[in-house]
């Protein structure tokens, strides 16, 4: 889900503001704060954070580029824990099964089940690796212009949070609305027309 | 500025009419490259696909959706007449000899599936940059067709004589099937 790949899904960003102090450098910067950990956490669920497009399971910032031509280009990684729903039903079934023998009786509560998927939860959520999900950001910051090559919502989101903290730049996502006010050169009475417009009916 | 999400909301519909638009632009045969001002010869065709939606009396809508490589548009070209619009339409878009093949959405403009010309560098270390840069510029080329006709679709609409010129060229257009 690359730029490099032979085919793209893109949204794309207004970047509003200025970085102070040496560009390179603050970019740089940003992006090693908040690059993903190298070593995978076995508590969280979900960490996202920025890796060299050339280097998505070593994230050096120092080693690789992400600086090609007069464009910033890196990859946001997303990994994330996702235990399937049958594999819950089956540790679940033998929980309750070694719960019910050890208690005795022939039923467990409703409490005591909830506590059991809780723990089978945490247990499994520990053993099983998160899956990695890369997407590439190229960034063309004199023009302040930015593509995320994905139209995945959660990633969009994961992005602008992400981005934010690191460059303490809002991203602006580009839409019909948003391309008038950030990327037309229309006079403001113009912009006032855009808005008073309505939906077309084409029939007679 | 507008809140973002109210904005999203409340002007999605100019991504749907301007691509209902392109799709008049491209069966009446304009001249894409004058509209875009451009000195490459730019031209577009509806590629495989195309989403049209009616909304209906209630709150519900009709999607009308038609696929496939030789799929006739005559269901389309009903709906409109019924009074639906594209919200999502497959583009050939051709840039002198490079052709682009994408899918545009209307309430977001976001592309997908795009297809960019075919490049001769290879992903080789040495050779990631020029890869990068060619990629690019073609991503930016596209980008650039889209805002420039959407640009210049809005300028049409807000001008005096829409409502008897462009939005009439529409209506005859439907009016024909």
């Amino acid at each position: 889900m690359g730029l490099i790949s032979s085919t793209h899904s893109v949204s794309r960003y207004h970047i509003d503001g200025k970085i102070e102090g040496s560009l390179i450098d603050e970019v740089r910067n940003g992006l090693i704060k908040h690059s993903i950990p190298k070593i995978e956490s076995d508590y969280d669920e979900i960490s996202a954070g920025w890796t060299p497009v050339e280097s998505p399971y070593n994230p050096d910032f120092d080693k690789f580029s992400f600086l090609f031509g007069t464009y910033f280009l890196f990859s946001l990684r997303i990994d994330k824990k996702a235990i399937p729903a049958k594999v819950i039903q089956k540790y679940m079934a033998i929980e309750i099964e070694k719960k019910k023998e050890k208690s005795g009786r022939d039923f467990i509560s409703k409490n005591e089940k909830t506590e059991i998927k809780e723990m089978v939860i945490d247990i499994l959520m520990h053993k099983i690796p998160a899956i990695p999900n890369l997407y590439d950001v190229l960034w063309d910051y004199e023009k302040k212009n930015l593509y995320l090559y994905t139209t995945q919502k959660a990633a969009n989101e994961f992005f602008e949070t992400i981005f934010l903290k690191s460059f303490n730049l809002k991203p602006i996502r580009l839409f019909p609305y948003t391309i008038v006010e950030t990327k037309s050169k229309f006079s403001n009475p113009q912009k006032d027309r855009v808005q008073t417009l309505v939906p077309l009916k084409y029939s007679r | 500025m507008l809140d973002i999400a109210t904005a999203y909301n409340k002007y999605k519909f100019l991504g749907n009419d301007y691509l209902t638009w392109i799709w008049f632009l491209i069966e009446t045969d304009q001249n894409i490259s004058s509209l875009l001002n451009s000195k490459d010869v730019v031209t577009l065709e509806v590629g495989n696909s195309i989403v049209l939606e009616n909304k209906l009396g209630d709150k519900s809508k009709e999607k009308i959706t038609i696929k496939g490589d030789q799929a006739g548009l005559e269901e389309g070209t009903t709906a409109l007449k019924k009074g639906a619009y594209v919200t999502q339409i497959n583009l050939v878009c051709k840039i002198n000899e490079d052709e682009y093949r994408f899918t545009i959405k209307g309430e977001s403009l976001n592309i997908t599936g795009l297809k960019t010309p075919k490049t001769d560098l290879s992903t080789k270390e040495n050779e990631i940059e020029g890869v990068v840069l060619e990629k690019s510029f073609f991503c930016f080329n596209i980008f650039k067709v889209i805002d420039t006709l959407f640009l210049n679709y809005l300028e049409q609409r807000t001008a005096d004589e829409w409502n008897i010129k462009g939005l009439q060229d529409i209506r005859n257009w439907i009016g024909s099937f």
